[in-house]
Order: C-alpha cells, then sequence, then structure tokens
C-alpha cells in the first residue's frame, strides 16, 4: 500500500549557523498509511512537534523530503497549498485560535479557504458539527459562550471540515477531565471509522496510546527509535523511561506480578487483557 | 489538632454576566478546613468549581456569601491581602503565563523583591528556592529555552521564594509530559514532606490525586467526597457516575471483585495492588 504521508531523510535544524543550532530531526524516515490509526510518543523537545509541522507543509526540510499522496509538496506551491488541505492539523490547546463570531463561522472558515461552493460548504459545517457531537442548536452561537470541551471540539470540527485524508491531533485531550477525554477521543474515532481517515495522535498518556492506536511511533532526539504495535513498543519499558516516557500503569502492574511469581504475560497493556488474564488464573485454580 | 491554615465557611460564588442573565452558582456553600502541613488534592471535571474554590484561597476571588480565613485572616479585608498572599502562594497550570525574567534566578526573584523582602537575604532565598525544586544549577539560564517541566519547577521556585506556608497549585501540571509530572510531583510531595508546607492541589489527574493524604471531590459546585485517597477511589461507581476515573490499578481490583475475586479497593499503589492480588490468588489454591 501506497503510504499517505512520507518523509525521506528528513533533517531539520533550528538556528542554524548561531551558537543555538540544533537538530530538532535528523533522516528521519516516517510513513503514515491510508486508514491507519497512530499514535506518536516523545518528551518535550523530543521533536515531535517539529516532526508534525512538517507533514502538512507548516515547515520547510532542511534537508530531505515530505511526500503527500506520492508527491513531494515542496515541488511546487500547488502542492504545497494543497498539502495543507489533504493533512489537517489540530494544534495544542486548539480552542485559543477560535476567533468568528458564531460556531458556525468557525468551522466554516477552512473550507472557505478552500474556495467549496456555498452549499458544500453548509454541508461540511453540519457534518462536522455531527462528527464532533456538536448540536445544530450551537452553531449560531458565539464560540466564547461554550465550556471548554465544547469550543475543543469545535476547533477540531473546523479542521474535519476540510475533510482531510490525514488528521493530525497534538494533544487532542490535554486539560480535558476524563468525560471529556473520552468523548474527544470517541469523536476522533468516529471520523476515522466513517471516513478511513488516517489519524495521528501525539500524546502525553500512555494509557491514552495503549487504549486507542494500532501503532506507535516513538520520537527521541529527533529520530524514530520505537515503531510498533502498541505491545511491542510498551514491552521496551527500560528504554522508554530512559527516554523520559513510560509504560502504562497496567503494564507496569503486570510486570510486578511476574516479579512476585505469577505466571502472567507482562506486555499486557488494556483493561479488558488485564482482567481476562486474572480471571483465567483465577477459575484455573477452582476447577 | 493541628492549625487550620484555610478556613472556607459557607462559601457560595457566581461569576458575573452580562445583561442580568442568570448565573449558575460555581460554588454551592462550600465549607472546607485545611490543616497546617497537610497534603490536600481536589478533584473534579471541567466546571465543578475546583478553580473557582483554589481562587478563594489566596483572595484572588472573594466569595459572595460566607466568609474565608487564611491563617485567621478574613480575605475580604482588603487592608490584609498582602498578609494573605504571603501566606498562601498560588501556582497556575501554564507555565508560560507566569515566567516574567529573562533570566532563571530573576524570575524566582520577582516576587520577593515586590514584598520588601532585603537583597541580601532576596539571594538567599533565591538560591534555596531552586535548590528546593532541583534547578539550583539552571540559575542563570533563559527560561524560555527550559522544558516544561523545569518552567513548572521554576514558577514553583518563584512562589517557594515568597515563603508561604501554603501553597495551591491549579493543574500545574496539564501541560507537561510524563517526566515532567513527575519532577513536579516529587517536588510538590518534598515540599510537603521536608518543609511541611502545606499544599492543595488542584488536578484531572488521578494518579496525582492518590499520592495526596486527602482527596477532596467537587461536583456542581459542591464537596461530594472528601477522605483518604483509598477511602474516596473505593467507591468505583461513584466517582465513575461524576464523570471521573478510578486509577488503573483499583479499576482493574474493581473488575476482579465483579468477577468473583476476594480483593480488597483500596491498594492503591501498583506493589499493593500486586500484592492483594497475589494473596487472592494464593487464597484460592488454599481452600
Amino acid at each position: 500500500m501506497e503510504p499517505v504521508i512520507e518523509t525521506r531523510q528528513l533533517c531539520c535544524t533550528y538556528s542554524v549557523g548561531t551558537p543555538f543550532e540544533h537538530k530538532a530531526l535528523i533522516d528521519v524516515d516516517f510513513r503514515a498509511y491510508p486508514g491507519e490509526y497512530m499514535g506518536i510518543i516523545g518528551h518535550t523537545g523530543s521533536g515531535k512537534s517539529t516532526l508534525i509541522q512538517h507533514l502538512n507543509g507548516l515547515l520547510k526540510p532542511t534537508s530531505g523530503q515530505v511526500l503527500v499522496d506520492g508527491e513531494d509538496i515542496w515541488e511546487t506551491k500547488e502542492r504545497t497549498h494543497a498539502a495543507r488541505f489533504k493533512v489537517g492539523l489540530v494544534f495544542q490547546y486548539p480552542e485559543y485560535q477560535l476567533f468568528e463570531n458564531t460556531v458556525y463561522e468557525d468551522i466554516a472558515f477552512g473550507p472557505k479557504n478552500m474556495k467549496l461552493p456555498e452549499d458544500e460548504i453548509d454541508r461540511r459545517v453540519h457534518e462536522a458539527a455531527y462528527f464532533v457531537g456538536l448540536r445544530d442548536d450551537l452553531l449560531q452561537k458565539s464560540p466564547f459562550e461554550l465550556s471548554g470541551g465544547q469550543k475543543r471540539r469545535v476547533a477540531i470540527a473546523g479542521v474535519i471540515a476540510m475533510e482531510p485524508k490525514a488528521l493530525i491531533l497534538d494533544e487532542p485531550t490535554a486539560g480535558l477531565d476524563p468525560a471529556g477525554r473520552d468523548g474527544v477521543l470517541k469523536n476522533i474515532r468516529h471520523y476515522h471509522d466513517a471516513k478511513n481517515a488516517t489519524v495521528i495522535i501525539v500524546s502525553h498518556s500512555m494509557e491514552d496510546v495503549a487504549r486507542m492506536v494500532d501503532r506507535v511511533v516513538v520520537v527521541n532526539d529527533g529520530r524514530l527509535p520505537l515503531d510498533g504495535t502498541p505491545r511491542e513498543v510498551f514491552s521496551h519499558g527500560d528504554e522508554l523511561r530512559a527516554m523520559g516516557l513510560n509504560t502504562p500503569q497496567l503494564t507496569r502492574l503486570f510486570q510486578k506480578l511476574k516479579a512476585r511469581g505469577l505466571p502472567v504475560e507482562d506486555n499486557i497493556y488494556t483493561m479488558e487483557e488485564a482482567v481476562a488474564a486474572l480471571t483465567a488464573l483465577h477459575s484455573g485454580q477452582r476447577c | 489538632m493541628a492549625n487550620r491554615i484555610i478556613e472556607i465557611q459557607n462559601v457560595t460564588f457566581s461569576y458575573q454576566e452580562e445583561e442580568g442573565q442568570k448565573s449558575p452558582r460555581v460554588l454551592d456553600s462550600v465549607s472546607l478546613d485545611i490543616e497546617e502541613g497537610s497534603f490536600v488534592a481536589v478533584l473534579g471535571h471541567n466546571g465543578s468549581g475546583k478553580s473557582t474554590l483554589a481562587k478563594h484561597m489566596n483572595a484572588v476571588l472573594l466569595p459572595a456569601g460566607g466568609t474565608v480565613y487564611v491563617d485567621g485572616i478574613d480575605t475580604a479585608d482588603d487592608d490584609r491581602w498582602l498578609d494573605v498572599r504571603r501566606t498562601v502562594g498560588m501556582v497556575f497550570q501554564n507555565p508560560d503565563n507566569q515566567i516574567v525574567a529573562n533570566v532563571v534566578e530573576e524570575d524566582v526573584a520577582f516576587a520577593p523583591e515586590n514584598l520588601g523582602v532585603p537583597s541580601a537575604e532576596i539571594q538567599q532565598r533565591v538560591d534555596e528556592a531552586l535548590s528546593i525544586v532541583g534547578m539550583s544549577k539552571y540559575a542563570q539560564h533563559a527560561p524560555h529555552l527550559l522544558s516544561g517541566g523545569q518552567k513548572q519547577r521554576v514558577a514553583i521556585a518563584g512562589v517557594i521564594a515568597m515563603q508561604p506556608r501554603c501553597i495551591v497549585l491549579d493543574e500545574p501540571t496539564a501541560m507537561l509530559d510524563p517526566i515532567g509530572r513527575q519532577e513536579v510531583m516529587e517536588t510538590i510531595l518534598r515540599l510537603n514532606r521536608e518543609r511541611g508546607t502545606t499544599v492543595v492541589l488542584i488536578t484531572h489527574h488521578m494518579d496525582e490525586a492518590a499520592q495526596a493524604q486527602r482527596l477532596v471531590v467537587m461536583d456542581h459546585g459542591k464537596i461530594v467526597a472528601d477522605g483518604p485517597p483509598k477511602t474516596v477511589f473505593q467507591d468505583v461507581e461513584g466517582i465513575r457516575r461524576l464523570g471521573l476515573t478510578v486509577p488503573d490499578t483499583v479499576g482493574l481490583l474493581y473488575e476482579l471483585k465483579q468477577r468473583g475475586m476476594d480483593v480488597p479497593l483500596d491498594a492503591l499503589s501498583e506493589d499493593e495492588c500486586a500484592d492483594a492480588i497475589v494473596a487472592a490468588l494464593r487464597q484460592g489454591k488454599d481452600e
């Protein structure tokens, strides 16, 4: 399968030629495939934000290539422009970027920039609002009258309304309470399932990553040292901790159970697996 | 009984809304005493009133009804605000909004300078504060080049330099990566255990709340649970009804208990939880 987004030998160096020169990305080969649900983890300063800003042409590589649909996005101005619509980027705390008078106008901003006809814009605004669970009667409200969780959904809807083939979200649940977190993650899953879009979520929560994604990419010191299923990646506990990351709490618990002599696997990372493994042990004893 | 450093008595508060709109009560007859030297976590979903409550603890907000006493001083007494704010320091969510100077040690010196502390003593306080948060070697660095966790520790040092007897932190780790969160939590625990500073931690993170001595849960402007974290989290269904979650350790024990295993629900830490599971399985074997 052709990747929807690909980087080849991508390098990014900040402040070239000054004492602050810093290599943020070093020869990064990254691929995201159609319909993939991916998590990117890495500590602050690891280069993950720099990486995602290259994926839709917000940053220009110092060297190397970024390809969307197999085409180098920096080859022509038109391609760079098109990449920004094909790859939608939702920043951290995106609700700070709401600015229109109504929720409707805010969600319509992206599609308007795409110069779509009015009725298509209208369709997309309603569909995007539906994906993020915003009721129609909220569309005519000022975004500033909404709660924090609702504002976050408006901001995400504004990117979804551009119908990007790949949706990248930087810490979409930061600062939300557990109910808000679950809601936003469900909305994103909903969009993914309905459109078979590629979804890339940057997260600091190992628990969220463990629950949601099919593939985890780890960014550290400008490189991608680990890339695989959550089970593969979370089996590298010591390496993750050395990179300022961690494994989910349940994985750590199962390592402790194994160390106490229980016959369990130590690569368990979801609640369902954990419950199944322990109830099997328990009922095994009763037989 | 220990001295009560903060006494909140029947406090009611609403934010003003425009054009005579009815504004909901954000705090509804809240009463809460904080004992000197204790570590109290306040948990609640977005909009539960927990940040509003925190802002009453050092006269950033004044109660519309009821009274708040800080070390016996009524916070409504505007002649005494300086005393109130010397006693209770606040740390907010976003470290970038709290840093004012270009050099770390100048930033930490800002508050004691404003309090009119003699300059010889300021240097001593700054050195001590940076040492408590583990940032001494960054004294001459530029704050904007630090990581999120480091910046937040500088912000905490700035409050420590005022030598408050109580520190209130409003979601101080919401914007940090796992290691940054851990650094800040270790700093808070050290401050409480080694220096006896009273700590009030407002948080969304169940694992942080679990580390406090006392856990207060808010919902719709009221306190709905108050006790040691072990006790509060045992009410798994009650906590979930409030839109919150329990730590994965307790969540797992709850699921196992539902399936007939004889496990306690108050084994909060990974080690306690592992011990409880091993004990339950051994007990099953002996029967």
